[in-house]
């Protein structure tokens, strides 16, 4: 392979991955921005949106068959369930904590995570389990590259679930009340806002995205494990603040950003697949050194 | 249900002398169970098994390794999640240095305190100034980085990791029974104690809780946050590196996968479960840790589902922990 078409295939690479990391990110982001709290479990519920469609396509496929019908319909019933959870597990767990230290609702959110990826573990016992689909292995060749009509479809999807989003946050009445939310809660309580059914559906959302980004690693990749949310939680954040935490574009764009520097991070000599991990850590780690706000995050002025 | 509500129904409990644990009150009492439980503590090899030691010594271990995170997470108010990382650190400060340099065990306890050291201010130091939620985060990724280089440095042993770290030996003596270690991991958990209750109660220990409780205020005061969280952070840092030196010594083989996040949490669960910021608190929290497993076998690779829900369940209704401190 000539260095041109590495740079493709990694292109091609980066993109996918990239594509998940932004879903998942979006919901830290929008979650951050509307209570300002890290949602830890955000990860896990990634993950859980991948068994859930697991569970979900397992009965329809007898219906649907295995290939995109079965996937979408089955993509669609998990983003529900799981928007859903989010919702409770904003209700239950966080909305009691909105008043406490700030510690105590890390810890709260951390809690939620660990309960969710160790109940996920205790059902499956710690198994990896195939995500089978009948996709094939066509795709385009473009010289020694290949692309396969899965990695499009996929790339595809995220980037029409990224537009409708942009779109409802900038076009709608709630998505306007949702900006206003991020800015001044109190303001918009006295302007007559349901702040927390506004809450509710932010939560509703950006989980729902996050499962969507479950489902399709899981179509991606094949198998599907209890443990896949937490390294994909951490990518997100990472995504978040490159993008500056806060702004949807941002998480975007950082998303996009971090599987592609990861991608081709991976072809630097020397810095191969086992060190993947380290090297986006270390991008997180330098990032807030040099540039905290991230590439889109406008600096915050914290009032008392 | 209401959070505030709780919060002072739980302080009230704790200072009221007509709560439970009222009678503690009196200094008299207090000194009087204080020597009861340091005496069955001291006499407790001479009747126990080896596998009540194992398990006491676990527990000792627990306690500063749950100490050293309280003086981050309790006295300072910033969430560590990669605190196994300096734990992993010390442990393998001692395994290369003893078992590939031949290094004498004793002298690499300096060696680990400065690694850790460095380690918590590479990673403290940039972190620190911004909102205390990019710690917990960077922690968390810190924790795996370290996890992750153990597992593919040669020099660390890679997956398997290292074995034949020499046990240590003091004036001739060898450490080698496990009732050596009991009373190693007892001295170690006392002097941990020692040192926190010292810190508690110093001028740092005092910018500690100022900063935790009202960051701008402080600031305000003419106190140097980062500087203070930096001590904070730094400290706890070396608490883990030393524990982890006796670690390696008692295990005499240490792996990555002894440092993985779980470890974190555990540490952590053991600090919140008992009441963050106070010394007994954190003790009793140390000693659920490590003995409810050992009590519910059964559980087996669920007790961390058990102990995440118990984290919730403290968190929404009594996030002071089941031993509060007192609200002077």
């Amino acid at each position: 392979m000539s260095f041109q078409d590495i740079l493709l295939q990694q292109l091609a690479n980066g993109l996918i991955l990239g594509s998940f990391y932004a879903l998942v990110a979006l919901g830290y982001t929008m979650v951050y921005g509307i209570i300002k709290l890290l949602n830890f479990a955000h990860g896990d519920l990634y993950m859980l949106g991948a068994f859930i469609g697991f569970v979900v396509l397992s009965f329809l496929s007898a219906f649907l068959g295995d290939s995109w019908t079965g996937i979408l319909c089955s993509m669609v019933l998990s983003m529900i369930a799981v928007g859903l959870l989010g919702v409770l597990i904003q209700r239950v767990a966080y909305q009691p904590m909105l008043s406490a230290p700030r510690l105590s609702i890390l810890i709260t959110a951390l809690a939620v995570s660990m309960i969710l990826a160790n109940l996920v573990m205790a059902l499956t016992d710690g198994e990896y389990l195939a995500f089978s689909t009948d996709l094939g292995y066509d795709g385009l060749e473009l010289g020694n590259v290949f692309i396969t009509y899965t990695q499009m479809v996929l790339v595809g999807a995220a980037a029409v679930l990224m537009i409708a989003l942009y779109l409802f946050v900038h076009k709608t009445m709630y998505g306007k009340a949702m900006r206003a939310i991020a800015i001044d809660q109190d303001a918009c309580r006295l302007m007559g806002i349901n702040v927390n059914r506004i809450i509710a559906l932010t939560f509703f959302i950006g989980t729902s995205l996050a499962a969507s980004a479950g489902i399709m690693a899981g179509t991606y990749y094949g198998s599907i494990h209890f443990f896949m949310g937490f390294v994909v939680g951490l990518k997100a954040f990472t995504s978040a603040v490159i993008g500056g935490i806060g702004s949807i574009p941002g998480a975007m764009l950082g998303g996009l950003l971090l599987g592609l520097l990861e991608s081709y991070g991976t072809q630097i000599p020397f810095i191969g697949t086992e060190w993947k991990d380290v090297f986006s850590f270390g991008i997180l780690i330098l990032l807030l050194v040099f540039k905290p706000t991230g590439i889109l995050g406008k600096t915050e002025i914290e009032r008392m | 249900m209401t959070s505030p509500d709780s919060i002072s129904g739980a302080a009230n409990q704790a200072d009221g002398s007509g709560g439970p644990l009222g009678w503690l009150e009196s200094q008299r009492n207090r000194l009087i169970v204080l020597s009861v439980m340091a005496a069955a503590a001291m006499l407790l090899p001479l009747i126990a098994n080896n596998y009540v030691l194992e398990v006491m010594s676990n527990v000792w271990f627990y306690v500063m390794l749950c100490l050293g995170l309280n003086i981050v997470v309790g006295y300072a108010g910033l969430l560590d999640l990669g605190y196994a990382a300096f734990f992993a650190v010390g442990a393998y400060t001692t395994g290369i240095l003893t078992s590939q340099f031949g290094v004498n065990f004793w002298l690499t306890i300096p060696a680990a305190v400065l690694f850790s050291c460095v380690a918590g201010i590479v990673i403290g130091g940039p972190t620190l100034r911004l909102r205390s939620d990019y710690l917990a985060i960077v922690t968390l990724g810190f924790g795996e980085i370290v996890r992750i280089i153990a597992r593919n440095l040669e020099i660390t042993g890679g997956a398997s990791g290292l074995i034949g770290i020499e046990k240590p030996s003091i004036f001739g003596f060898e450490i080698s029974q496990i009732a050596h270690f009991y009373y190693v991991f007892l001295i170690l958990a006392v002097l941990a104690c020692f040192v926190s209750y010292r810190l508690q109660h110093s001028r740092l220990g005092r910018a500690w809780q100022y900063v935790r409780e009202d960051e701008d205020a402080a600031e305000a005061m003419g106190i140097d946050r980062v500087a203070v969280k930096l001590y904070a952070y730094v400290i706890g840092a070396i608490f883990g590196g030393i524990a982890g030196c006796f670690f390696a010594a008692k295990m005499t083989a240490i792996s990555p996968e002894t440092f993985t996040f779980q470890q974190s949490v555990l540490i952590l669960l053991g600090v919140v479960l008992g009441g963050m910021g106070k010394i007994p608190g954190v003790i009793v929290g140390a000693f659920a840790l490590v003995l409810f497993p050992e009590v519910f076998r059964d559980l087996g690779s669920s007790r961390i589902l058990v102990f995440a829900i118990v984290m919730l369940v403290i968190m929404l209704y009594r996030p002071e922990g089941i031993w509060p401190a007192k609200k002077s």
